[in-house]
């Protein structure tokens, strides 16, 4: 194992990070706090109470996720295509690394990030409403599930993407309506019967469902399910990425 | 004595279906340097980049140092290093983390002392905490060479070092070439500068159309191909070769002042006094005379040429 290459390519990744700080932690948590004041506080204080919980609190998982899922995709792609483009990845494809190296590197810097990044959000939710977890050990099993899933994914995207739009094509226009139209303000149940079906059909309930159930012990479909779909995708991005680096998707010729 | 790269019937076809080389066998000793010369889109980069990694093999096998580079590339990939032609550098880098970044990428453990050492002998030592975008283009290329140089390979390939360098910098390269070469580090370098080539290789290869033409000693193949002429300057113009003279198969210049005889070098009667004598006995005034020897380039051309 070349622990020395995991190393420096974990730590160029997180002072890349550290270096656009504004960009890699502010911002992610500012838009989060402007949730809280719009969804929480002042529009929140006239919802009734959802499912036992104050509706403020109630958002909190959701937008969590929101936030953990949108930034592992956004810093792993970015972090394995920025040397693609830039053609400095001929360093990373010449030395004695395997891809399982590659992925610590570049897959764990963007969860770590990710990780920070939901920590300081839940940090900030407690300025705002009052927040008990009931299962700390379970949120926390959730928060690194998600991030380490959402960033192989991220990894994934970063390594089909030839072009910039391509980068931001799945996050904006598939991850991002999922997220909201996954519960993240609303419970599955207030949703018409037939829309509960289709809902089911969108992997991110399932993630929310479960984190919400960490916090408040209410959720829309068992925790189980939840934990099993978590497991299922974060396989899925591991069997899609080992093909990528057996047949060397566009990066070896 | 075993070569320390040896590159057995390798052949890549891309996927658009150009085939970039075609069955290419060479050896490469330790501590020689050898230019690989030929034209754009000969397959240089090609073969380098199989070497080190970065493009599959579609046939063909290559050992570094007794290991294969597909089985063992931990092995042969920690013993090489790789400037590459583009000045491929994350600009917003310092220059000190970048070096320090491409040794741990080779699994050396950080070893401030060696990296100070070489950027003081790339003369970027004043240089060390700017951000790479800030620096000339020289020193971007120099950079690039410390971040091959970062986890002391002992075979460093140099894919056209000096492409877009100015002369004075490709001199300080060559300096920097030898010095290596000096402290046993054997070094491949692409060039389609034939100077270069001339003035820093051991040997010489010759790439075109994806096909090694020769792998000769440079010397060797400066005297097996390089015809050497002497050229005879004369007092009055002439308006043809005169009969005499004809079996010499001499050229007359356009002027009708200038007869050029070439010869082979390596022969042991090169004609030269018999031809001088016969010049006199036609009549002809002698004004001066002087002798050249083709270059590297005029040889690779001739051999381009002689295969198109």
């Amino acid at each position: 194992m070349n622990v020395q290459a995991v190393k420096v390519i974990y730590k160029y990744e997180m002072l890349r990070a550290w270096e656009t700080l504004l960009q890699s932690f502010a911002s992610p948590v500012i838009s989060t706090a402007l949730y809280f004041v719009v969804f929480g506080s002042a529009i929140g204080e006239r919802i009734e109470q959802i499912d036992g919980v104050a509706y403020g609190a109630f958002i909190v998982p959701g937008l969590m996720m929101l936030a953990l899922l949108t930034q592992s995709i956004a810093n792993a792609s970015f972090g394995i295509f920025f040397p693609k483009f830039t053609g400095t990845i001929y360093e990373v494809m010449s030395a004695p690394v395997s891809f399982l190296e590659i992925l610590l590197g570049y897959v764990g810097a963007a969860a770590t990030k990710s990780l920070i990044i939901g920590l300081i959000i839940l940090a900030t939710a407690g300025f705002f409403v009052p927040l008990e977890i009931a299962h700390p050990l379970w949120m926390a099993a959730f928060l690194l599930l998600t991030c380490v899933s959402f960033s192989l994914f991220g990894f994934i995207i970063g390594l089909w993407a030839d072009d910039f739009e391509k980068l931001q094509l799945i996050p904006l226009l598939v991850i991002t309506p999922l997220v909201f139209l996954g519960g993240s303000f609303y419970s599955v149940s207030m949703l018409p019967p037939v829309w509960q079906t289709v809902t089911l059909f969108n992997p991110v309930v399932y993630l929310i469902s479960g984190f919400r159930w960490s916090f408040f012990e209410v959720s829309d479909v068992s925790v189980a399910v939840s934990l099993a779909m978590v497991l299922a995708f974060l396989a899925l991005c591991l069997l899609v990425v080992g093909w990528m680096f057996r047949t060397g998707y566009r990066l070896r010729q | 004595m075993q070569p320390i790269v040896s590159i057995v019937n390798l052949s890549k076809t891309y996927a658009d279906g150009h085939q970039a080389l075609k069955d290419v066998s060479l050896e490469i000793a330790e501590g020689e340097i050898l230019a690989l010369l030929g034209p754009n889109g000969a397959g240089k980069t090609t073969l380098i980049s199989i070497i080190c990694g970065i493009v599959n093999a579609s046939e063909g096998a290559v050992t570094v140092d007794g290991h294969d580079i597909v089985r063992d590339y931990r092995h042969t990939r920690a013993l090489i290093g790789l400037v590459p032609q583009e000045l491929t550098l994350g600009h917003f880098d310092k220059v000190w983390n970048t070096l320090c970044f491409s040794r741990g990428l080779f699994g050396r453990a950080p070893d401030p002392a060696y990296v100070e050492r070489l950027l003081k002998d790339l003369s970027l030592w004043s240089k060390k905490d700017t951000e790479i975008m800030a620096l000339s283009g020289g020193m971007k290329r120099r950079v690039l060479i410390g971040k091959a140089l970062a986890h002391e390979p002992k075979v460093l390939f140099l894919d056209e070092p000096t492409a877009g360098v100015d002369v004075e910098l490709r001199k300080d390269m060559w300096a920097l070439v030898r010095e290596l070469r000096e402290s046993g580090v054997t070094i491949i370098l692409t060039t389609h500068y034939i100077e270069e080539a001339e003035e820093i290789a051991d040997r010489v290869g010759i790439i075109d159309g994806g096909k090694l033409i020769l792998v000769e000693d440079k010397q060797e193949l400066m005297q097996k191909l390089g015809r050497k002429a002497m050229i005879v300057e004369l007092e009055e113009p002439l308006s043809g070769v005169p009969d005499t003279l004809a079996h010499w198969g001499l050229e007359l210049s356009g002027d009708g002042c200038r007869l050029t005889y070439t010869y082979d070098p390596r022969s042991t009667r090169t004609g030269i006094p018999g031809l001088l004598q016969a010049i006199g006995e036609a009549g002809l005034v002698v004004k001066d005379f002087k002798t050249t020897q083709s270059s590297l380039e005029e040889i690779f051309v001739s051999l381009v040429k002689g295969r198109a």
